[in-house]
């Protein structure tokens, strides 16, 4: 189940989305973000819609992961839309009743920031879904290379990353383990009032945390045995290569933001 | 004549919370292309010996020399890329997201170029039969796999020497035969020194020579032939002996002789079908 919550994330599919550089995906991304404030019409909105639809036509992803990756936000979306319909003065009043007015305007930019949230959730999750996490950190790492000039430590926080990655199945599988030995101990985790549940997590996360120093501690030793001694004169194993298609991606993009400046009211 | 290829001279080393020396004047010599294990009971002070063998720790005193250098802060590691070592937890020293990347990682540390890592990473795991599981992350891999990887891990380095520290002692039976297969096999191909710390008898009894361990000092060398005609003295240690060896003690208050104490069931077998059929 837990893991179900993390990995359920990236669905493997053969796409030209999947097999984009992940610099070009994070590039794209952080761009669209800032992009996406650009639209203010019905046009705008509606090229930017067309843009995330194609994207994840392109994707090959099946609607259900997306509208999994949307459920948990619906209610933010619908809260902002409600809170701009009752809120927003001007335009026209088209609706009355007591002390409850709604205008033109407030309905309208209802409608267009729900379509935002939309939008953004639907191309972020778009990254997630066909990048695996190992991908992303290599993307990050490279693209934050430059900021070593500045002494930021790039490589031990990708490290970092990629370790933590590494290590979430096997401390899923433990924690597995020590609840059942605990379950067979007697302690229950699934009944009782919230706050006896609370306790019985006590005795799941403290054998975790001992362990988990444990292994760190090994690990450490094992990764100095190896030979590892920090970023410096270090090679990389992974690689990650630029396609034409990231260049076409990152094209894309660029025309989408001159079409959007020049029809924004 | 037998080339030593690490010698330890009076070598003295205490932990800093402990008043006891975890290991006090030992001197051996190891030789290249033999299989040596160190056997001992807990707090023996072997586990102490591969810490100080690849650096980990420093000696309080004494001398420690691996592949003609002498190990200090600056050789260290020099040393290293010598002498690879598989630890026993599996899953604690596994530190790539996938098996070719963990195999990678030493190289990395190298700084060994991409073309040529390549080329070893498949290399390596081809020798511990892992070539199948390149993409493969490590819960999906059982204990005896995730050690195989360890070992090409330490392959790819090319090294010199390769220490079990306790490799095996956390595998079910079927894992320690694979790891110990791979082993032996890499032993004869390689040429390669093999020093497995362990207390595990049955893995001791294959090995070419047996150092014993006893509160920090060595306390009998010899083959394993030698080391478990001693019987008695190793159950005081608190070691066991093998169990063909046991069997054998066993046949013998029965009344039957042997001509040697039997190191593997198989040898035992063979002896009691083939040279004991009058009785």
């Amino acid at each position: 189940m837990m893991e179900k919550m993390i990995f359920g994330r990236y669905v493997p599919a053969d796409s030209v989305i999947h097999k984009m550089d992940p610099r070009s995906k994070l590039i794209i991304i952080f761009f669209f973000v800032c992009v996406i404030f650009l639209a203010n019409n019905g046009v705008t909105y509606a090229l930017i819609g067309i843009y995330t639809f194609l994207m994840l036509g392109f994707s090959k992803i099946p609607i259900r992961f997306l509208y999994g990756g949307l459920k948990p936000i619906i209610w933010l979306v619908l809260f902002t839309f409600i809170l701009q319909l009752f809120f927003t003065k001007g335009g026209s009043l088209i609706f009355h009743w007591g002390p409850v007015k709604i205008y033109e305007e407030g309905l309208k930019m209802g409608i267009f920031i729900s379509l935002r949230f939309f939008f953004l959730i639907l191309m972020t999750s778009l990254l997630t879904l066909t990048t695996t996490p190992i991908e992303i950190t290599d993307g990050l790492e490279t693209l934050l290379n430059p900021l070593k000039k500045v002494r930021f430590p790039v490589h031990e926080m990708a490290l970092m990353m990629s370790i933590s990655l590494r290590f979430i199945p096997t401390l899923m599988q433990e924690t597995d383990k020590i609840m059942k030995a605990q379950i067979a101990r007697g302690v229950e985790f699934a009944s009782g009032p919230l706050k006896e549940r609370i306790k019985a997590v006590i005795p799941l996360l403290i054998p975790l945390f001992v362990s988990s120093f444990k292994r760190a501690e090994e690990l450490a030793v094992a990764m100095e045995a190896r030979g590892y001694r920090g970023g410096e004169g270090r090679t990389k194993y992974r690689q990650l290569s630029w396609a034409a298609a990231d260049t076409v991606q990152i094209v894309l993009l660029v025309v989408l933001t001159i079409l959007l400046v020049l029809l924004r009211s | 004549m037998k080339k030593s290829i690490v010698s330890l001279k009076e070598v003295s080393f205490q932990y800093d919370d402990q008043e006891r020396y975890a290991l006090n004047n030992v001197t051996f010599d190891i030789f290249e292309g033999e299989w040596l294990a160190i056997v001992g009971h807990n707090g023996s002070g072997k586990s102490t010996m591969a810490k100080l063998l690849n650096g980990l720790q420093f000696p309080k005193s004494g001398e420690i020399t691996v592949c003609g250098l002498p190990l200090n802060e600056e050789t260290i590691w020099d040393i290293r890329k010598q002498l690879g070592m598989v630890f026993q937890n599996p899953d604690n020293q596994f530190v790539g997201t996938t098996v070719q990347d963990d195999v990678a990682f030493g190289l990395e540390n190298m700084g060994v170029p991409r073309i040529e890592m390549v080329h070893r990473v498949e290399d390596a795991l081809k020798k511990v039969k892992m070539d199948q599981f390149l993409y493969q992350e490590p819960h999906h891999l059982s204990g005896g796999q995730k050690q195989r990887v360890a070992i090409a891990g330490v392959l790819a380095l090319r090294p010199a020497i390769i220490i079990l520290d306790e490799a095996t002692s956390m595998l079910d039976p079927r894992g320690r035969e694979e790891v110990l297969a791979t082993v032996r096999d890499l032993k004869a191909e390689k040429q390669l020194t093999v020093i497995s710390i362990t207390h595990d008898l049955d893995e001791a009894a294959k090995a070419d020579r047996i150092i014993v361990m006893n509160k920090g000092e060595v306390y009998r060398e010899g083959t394993p032939e030698e080391i478990f005609s001693l019987d008695e003295e190793l159950i005081e240690l608190g070691l066991d002996i093998p169990f063909s060896v046991k069997m054998t003690k066993a046949f013998r208050q029965m009344g039957l002789t042997f001509t040697k104490n039997y190191l593997s069931e198989e040898e035992l077998v063979t002896e009691l079908w083939t040279s004991r059929l009058n009785l």
